[in-house]
């Protein structure tokens, strides 16, 4: 049996700067061009000169080929700008590669977002029929489905209340309803889970392995990767553009922990100029972060649960400025963010302005999440907004230790608490209050 | 799997044929986008569809007090209030549907970016669900051919002709303005500026008479001014002037073919652009 999609040699290319400039100061280009080189600029794609389309040429996507069997459901993981949504849209015909091919042998329906197409000023009912047709469903499909779809989003009551008046969780649900009884052959969805509350995302889940395990052929990108082990057979891993691994779900969210660790930093100090997956509003200004532990020493094998953590980030000011601080995420492999730091948390904050390059360190006395590797994120916000942002600065390592100074390891949960156990006949004495057993007392 | 369709994503690049068998594919969706404008455009007004009629009405008011009585422009026959309105009515259309169409792939960029269907479908939906208001303002012609006891004549049946000729009109500059909105956001400002001027250049609020000897051929090139005066003929019996109506049809039919030629030419680059 032929392959449900055979993807060929794609390559996608942007022409960037082409485009931004056009917008910027769009009819003084438009007249020059216009005479200069009459009705190119208008109807073609060309360029008027070598330089300038090596310059702003971006390659999303280099031939990349795979083939899809149907009931594959494969995760497509990678980096932002890993190409993941390019490929997606040139799946779903969004927008056509600059070279290759692919072959679709199958009804195919893409969910790149949630609630495409609703209108504010419709209500529940009406959005649920265009929402539904443009995502390709008959008319008749939709009636067959239209209570499964309510009862799924829990809004019986709203239906004929206009989804401007929603909350965006109700909003969520009813969009994710009409999305999750589509019934193509392929289905193509993108990060859509990551909208919506805990026990929504959960039910969200449950259908998709509904579907995938209903023979449905399914794509599926996501940054949870608990989500991609949990539903996908097989993994497809996009590194800049290119395909860098295909194989089992398993082994390839592990390729893919691998390749991170080779972006980020190696040492105790990570210069963060050219690192990518960056967001600068005018031009970045985070220049490095340094690592350290108790004593300044430097952290070059991993922290001890527990120990001291100390990061000093240098970054620079463009100009006077009181109103900025520095955030630091912490996440973990499947990208959840377990803790974060930031400046306004800080009780003594600075006040006096500065310029010019700065150091912010930011000390956590006792760190405690558990052994394992995390991905850490850093941002400066100026004036409240931030400035400049990137996703996976470095990688922290996190090394067993004897947390409870009883010698024995914490091997289960996120994090650890001090803590402590009384039983209700031996309390120690000097400790405050009656105290039920059982009970943790945090100090 | 009941379907087993094969079907071949590759580059696109230059011109392209239109995909009629996608079209029918995919109409209920065009239903459905229309139903959505129909639906939206009146929400939470207070005259709702009254709209529809009334901003032909008011213009056709104030024509008629600006035009009639104070630079004593005179109609070819029928009362100066019908034969503007008679006038206004398609003008109307025509005016709302252009700004409206060019202006609808920025008003629906999430449908272009996250969503495929034919992409044809956003601005002749737009134009479509202003089919509904044009009826509305026929009927009000209706009312007001009762109230003058202005007779029907069998010419009436040319309506739907001159009608179709205004859609395709309409339809064919909004399928361009568009395409090129999508790259060009100038269109933006030159549409009612060029809707304004084309209110004059058209015999709207005069009649083709008043048309100077010497240029009166440009009305040919005009696809608006034959069908006015189409519109005219058909609804009040006035005068046909057979060379203008029929090159404006020829014109109309002509403006959207390459309508749809262009606008699916630079499609494929919506998604990337908007």
């Amino acid at each position: 049996m032929k392959p449900i999609v055979e993807v060929a040699n794609i390559s996608k290319h942007y022409q960037l700067g082409g485009h931004r400039r056009r917008t910027a100061e769009n009819f003084r280009e438009l007249l020059h061009r216009a005479a200069t080189t009459p009705f190119r600029s208008v109807l073609g794609n060309r360029h008027n000169g070598v330089v300038k389309e090596e310059l702003y040429k971006l390659k999303a996507l280099r031939d990349v080929s795979f083939s899809v069997n149907q009931g594959d459901v494969i995760g497509i993981i990678g980096r932002n700008g890993a190409g993941k949504s390019t490929l997606l849209k040139i799946l779903s015909r969004i927008t056509s590669p600059t070279s290759g091919t692919v072959v679709v042998r199958g009804r195919l329906a893409s969910l790149l977002e949630v609630g495409t197409g609703f209108h504010p000023e419709l209500t529940g009912r009406e959005n649920i029929f265009l929402n539904g047709a443009i995502l390709g469903m008959r008319k008749a499909e939709i009636v067959r489905r239209f209570d499964e779809m309510v009862a799924f989003a829990e809004v019986e009551k709203f239906l004929d209340t206009p989804v401007k008046h929603y909350s965006s969780g109700m909003y969520v649900r009813l969009a994710f309803a009409v999305a999750a009884h589509l019934d193509p052959e392929i289905l193509i969805v993108d990060e859509v889970l990551a909208v919506g509350d805990i026990s929504f995302q959960k039910k969200c889940l449950g259908k998709m392995g509904e579907v995938s395990r209903g023979g449905r052929t399914v794509l599926f990108v996501s940054h949870n990767m608990a989500a991609i082990e949990n539903l996908c057979g097989r993994g497809v891993v996009l590194h800049q553009g290119q395909l860098s691994f295909d194989g089992t779900a398993k082994a390839a969210i592990q390729h893919y922990l691998n390749s991170l660790s080779i972006v980020s930093g190696t040492g105790h100090i990570v210069e963060l100029d050219g690192v990518g997956d960056r967001r600068s509003i005018v031009a970045p200004l985070l220049r490095r972060l340094e690592f350290v532990t108790e004593n300044e020493q430097p952290l070059t094998e991993g922290l001890p649960m527990g120990s001291r953590l100390k990061v000093k980030i240098s970054f620079e000011l463009p100009k006077p400025l009181d109103n900025f601080n520095v955030g630091l995420g912490f996440d973990n492999n499947y990208g959840q963010r377990m803790f974060t730091a930031h400046g306004m948390f800080e009780p003594n904050h600075w006040e006096h302005e500065c310029v010019g390059p700065q150091v912010l360190t930011c000390e956590i006395p006792s760190f405690t999440l558990m052994p394992g590797e995390y991905k850490v994120k850093v941002w400066l916000d100026l004036r409240g907004k931030e400035a400049d942002a990137i996703e996976e600065a470095a990688k922290l390592t996190v090394l067993e230790s004897d947390f409870y100074g009883t010698g024995k390891v914490p091997w289960n949960g996120a994090f650890v608490l001090k803590h402590r156990w009384y039983l209700e006949q031996a309390v120690e004495a000097g400790d405050s209050g009656p105290t039920m057993a059982g009970t943790a007392n945090f100090q | 799997m009941s379907t087993t369709f094969e079907l071949t994503i590759r580059p696109r690049k230059g011109w392209q044929a239109i995909d009629f068998r996608e079209i029918i594919l995919y109409r209920e969706l065009l239903a459905f986008l229309i139903w959505r404008d129909i639906k939206i455009r009146y929400r939470q007004t207070l005259l709702g569809g009254l709209w529809a009629v009334l901003q032909p009405l008011i213009a056709m008011l104030i024509f008629s007090f600006i035009f009639n009585r104070m630079a004593h422009v005179q109609s070819d026959g029928p009362p100066y209030k019908l034969f503007a309105y008679a006038g206004v009515a398609p003008w109307t259309f025509f005016a709302t549907s252009v700004s409206q169409s060019s202006n609808s792939l920025l008003a629906n960029q999430q449908l272009v970016s996250k969503v495929y269907f034919p992409r044809i479908f956003i601005p002749i939906g737009a134009v479509g669900a202003l089919v509904v208001d044009l009826l509305f303002s026929l009927g009000l012609c209706g009312i007001l051919m009762l109230i003058y006891h202005w007779p029907l004549t069998l010419a009436v049946l040319w309506l739907p002709v001159f009608g179709l000729g205004a859609f395709l009109a309409a339809t064919g500059t909004g399928l361009i303005f568009s395409a090129l909105n999508v790259s060009f956001r100038d269109i933006k400002y030159a549409v009612p500026f060029l809707i304004q001027m084309g209110l004059f250049v058209t015999p709207v609020i005069y009649p083709p008479s008043y048309f100077p000897k010497r240029i009166h051929f440009l009305l040919n090139l005009n696809p608006m001014a034959g069908v006015v005066i189409g519109f005219r003929h058909a609804l009040l019996g006035s005068t046909a002037d057979w060379s203008v109506m029929g090159s404006a049809l020829g014109i109309s039919v002509l403006l959207f073919v390459s309508g749809l030629l262009i606008f699916r030419r630079m499609e494929n680059r919506f998604a990337d652009i908007i």
